[in-house]
């Protein structure tokens, strides 16, 4: 195509773009004033931005079309981390040097940072759950704050009536969430996926709202505060070292977490479920229980959310229905797909992006939802694997080997 | 009894709007087989397109009637854009992807769009004008059913002949049949596909905004999250009748607004949005494929 032919419709689509925005991005109306504000500027704005916007995306889409036909060729290319992984001795130094700087974190960045790198780490748990639901059995749950929020209110209502501990309420929390997510998934699993989607999402919305109405059970849109920090066998922190301990608490789950969802991908019920993700009828065919499979993948993901969602309420020491939006869900959904759907290092770094940058662009920060939007979108057109996709185990052929077959 | 007509009238009233963005739904899945997540925003998009054309109007000192055409029309027109522009973005590079891609995408798409609206307006509810006047006529019965209430449903009831007019009769609703029963075959007797996955687009949008820019009035209010709830009310009704169905849509539509405003009205208004969830979970526990769907089996 000519390069006149483009520029003219790159300027057609930023025109139909200016049009497209202009009720709202330009006038401005105040009704109670009754003034209205014309921001012809925020349309040049438009129309000098969709133009170079639509040369990027035409750029990558030609670039995601030439990485096609090469894969085809080479096969597979994987990226530099999982080569780092693949081979024992740099993967040795990786995670000797991944260790020492979570040990160091806290001695060295202030109580703060601790803070927000502890949250940080939270996500990525929530993501590895989810990551087994949405990733591995390519179940999409949109509800899955609903799980985070009832290991929250486990801890806070059975600490506040009770006063149990934290590590008590831990598997308590977990198995409450794993016993929600098999009440809800028994029916909802035997249907086509999109149905999950949005039954988990009312789900969602129905746990969120009990919570704010019902105040003599959840106290309502005030919350519950005051709930115990995590113990150490009864030893006393001070603020300062119990965000310390927290932190060094969450390593330890994200550690835990990796490890057994690592172990999970590889064993007779993740190759189910990566199974059942790609041909469900196929996968019958074979023996699989489908409903089985899938309620047990479901349960399992919910089951990190409600640890998660006691670690929460046990680090913030206060919960309410706010904290258990849709947004939420959706946070953590960005966080597996920009990750990598089934890649457990690509979730771990999407998790630390996503979470991370908005902390510390603090400007940026009323754009993070809109940019949160655009990267779902952005990433199943351009690059549906992930940052770091996950690597399959495929069987290839060798030319060389084939003539053994003939001995 | 005059409680009972009126929270009656209520339902029908809420159920004329959910039906209006419920059809939405369900022709874009008849058609793609995608729950369009972005619909509700496109709803909202029409409600704020109607909120700022009519104020901007009503300041300039322009008549209540030109200002009802014109912020209806603009609202219709500027959704069915976004629609299309949507689709072209967001679901067409996606259409032969795994069934999960564009429904991400789709989610992606109603949460960018929200924050699209937030950013760029205000995250205020805004008061939206009255565009309806109280008809004399309706004086003695104004207690029971408001003068809104009755150009919902009977705006609800045009809409929906011209639209089932159009799907009987004109060549793009043959079209639009023939996609939705075969979209290969469709292809081959010479359907632009594309042509009529765009049209889908237009016509559940421009659809959506009509009952956006009933609702805002019927309300006085609105603000950019209120697509999110609509959204999902409308698609427990489209799920309700049999999703693909468009008089299953309709019929769906009008059994959720009845049970909530009775539910409500006798129950507690606390619950009112958990009874349509709730709603939602037994259908697909106990009818899967909707009151008026048909079952299908997944074939290999």
């Amino acid at each position: 195509m000519g390069i006149v032919k483009e520029l003219k419709k790159g300027a057609l689509i930023s025109l139909w773009f200016v049009f497209l925005t202009f009720p709202v991005m330009v006038i401005k109306v105040d009704p109670i004033a009754r003034t209205v504000v014309w921001r012809w500027e925020n349309a040049l704005y438009m129309a000098v931005g969709t133009f170079v916007v639509y040369y990027i995306a035409q750029f990558f889409l030609k670039k995601k079309e030439n990485q096609k036909e090469a894969s085809e060729e080479k096969g597979l290319n994987h990226s530099i981390i999982h080569k780092i992984l693949q081979n024992p001795l740099q993967r040795n130094i990786f995670v000797g040097v991944l260790a020492v700087a979570a040990v160091l974190f806290p001695q060295v960045l202030s109580a703060y940072q601790t803070n927000v790198m502890t949250t940080a780490l939270m996500y990525v748990v929530l993501g590895l759950g989810l990551n087994i639901v949405v990733g591995l059995a390519g179940l999409l749950d949109l509800g899955f704050v609903a799980f985070y929020a009832v290991g929250a209110y486990t801890y806070a209502l059975l600490n506040h009536h009770f006063g149990l501990g934290f590590f008590t309420v831990l598997p308590i929390g977990g198995l409450m969430a794993a016993t929600f997510g098999i009440l809800l998934g028994f029916p909802v699993l035997r249907l086509r996926g999109d149905y999950l989607a949005i039954v988990t999402l009312g789900f969602g919305e129905i746990i969120r709202l009990v919570l704010e109405n019902w105040g003599e059970f959840s106290q309502g849109p005030s919350g519950i505060s005051d709930i115990s920090r995590p113990g150490f066998f009864g030893v006393d922190f001070d603020l300062q070292s119990s965000i310390i301990y927290t932190y060094y608490l969450m390593i330890i789950l994200v550690i835990v977490t990796i490890f057994v969802v690592n172990r999970l991908q590889d064993s007779r019920l993740g190759r189910a479920w990566i199974a059942l993700r790609e041909d469900e009828v196929a996968c019958q065919a074979m023996g699989i229980d489908k409903r089985k499979t899938k309620l047990v993948a479901f349960s399992l993901g919910a089951f990190w959310a409600g640890i998660m969602g006691v670690m929460f309420a046990a680090k913030t020491t206060f919960v309410n229905p706010a904290s258990f939006t849709f947004l939420e869900s959706a946070i953590i959904l960005s966080i597996v797909v920009l990750g990598g759907m089934g890649s457990i290092v690509g979730v771990v770094l999407g998790a630390l992006i996503l979470i991370l940058m908005p902390e510390y662009l603090r400007a940026l920060s009323q754009y993070r939802m809109l940019a949160f939007g655009a990267i779902l979108v952005c990433m199943m057109i351009f690059r549906p694997q992930g940052l770091i996709s996950n690597i399959r185990r495929t069987y290839t052929f060798k030319k060389k080997t084939t003539n053994s077959l003939s001995k | 009894m005059d409680y009972f007509i009126e929270l009656l009238f209520s339902g029908l009233t809420r159920g004329s709007i959910y039906a209006l963005i419920a059809l939405g739904y369900t022709m874009v899945y008849g058609i793609i087989g995608l729950i369009n997540f972005a619909h509700g925003e496109i709803y909202m998009i029409g409600a704020f397109t109607a909120f700022i054309v009519a104020t901007v109007l009503s300041i300039y000192g322009f008549p209540l009637v030109a200002i009802v055409i014109i912020a209806g029309v603009a609202a219709v027109v500027w959704s069915s854009s976004y629609g299309y522009t949507i689709e072209k973005i967001a679901y067409k590079p996606l259409r032969y992807a795994p069934r999960l891609s564009p429904l991400i995408s789709a989610i992606g798409m109603s949460i960018f769009l929200q924050n699209y609206i937030l950013l760029a307006q205000t995250s205020d509810f805004l008061p939206f004008p009255r565009l309806i006047p109280d008809f004399p006529f309706m004086e003695p019965i104004a207690h029971i059913v408001g003068s809104t209430d009755l150009v919902i449903l009977v705006t609800t009831f045009v809409v929906m002949v011209v639209l089932t007019f159009i799907i009987k009769f004109t060549l793009i609703g043959k079209a639009m049949r023939a996609t939705s029963q075969d979209r290969a075959m469709a292809t081959l007797v010479g359907i632009n596909v594309n042509r009529v996955i765009s049209a889908t687009f237009i016509i559940g949008s421009g659809l959506a905004a009509i009952g956006g820019l009933l609702i805002a009035s019927h309300i006085g209010q609105i603000n950019f999250y209120i697509g999110f709830l609509a959204g999902i009310k409308a698609f427990t009704a489209a799920v309700l009748g049999g999703i693909g169905s468009i008089p299953g849509a309709v019929l769906g539509s009008l059994i959720l607004g009845l049970t909530e405003s009775f539910a409500t009205g006798y129950v507690s208004s606390d619950y009112e949005d958990v009874f349509a969830f709730s709603l939602l979970v037994l259908i697909l526990i106990f009818k899967p494929s909707g009151l008026l769907g048909k079952a299908k089996n997944e074939k290999v």
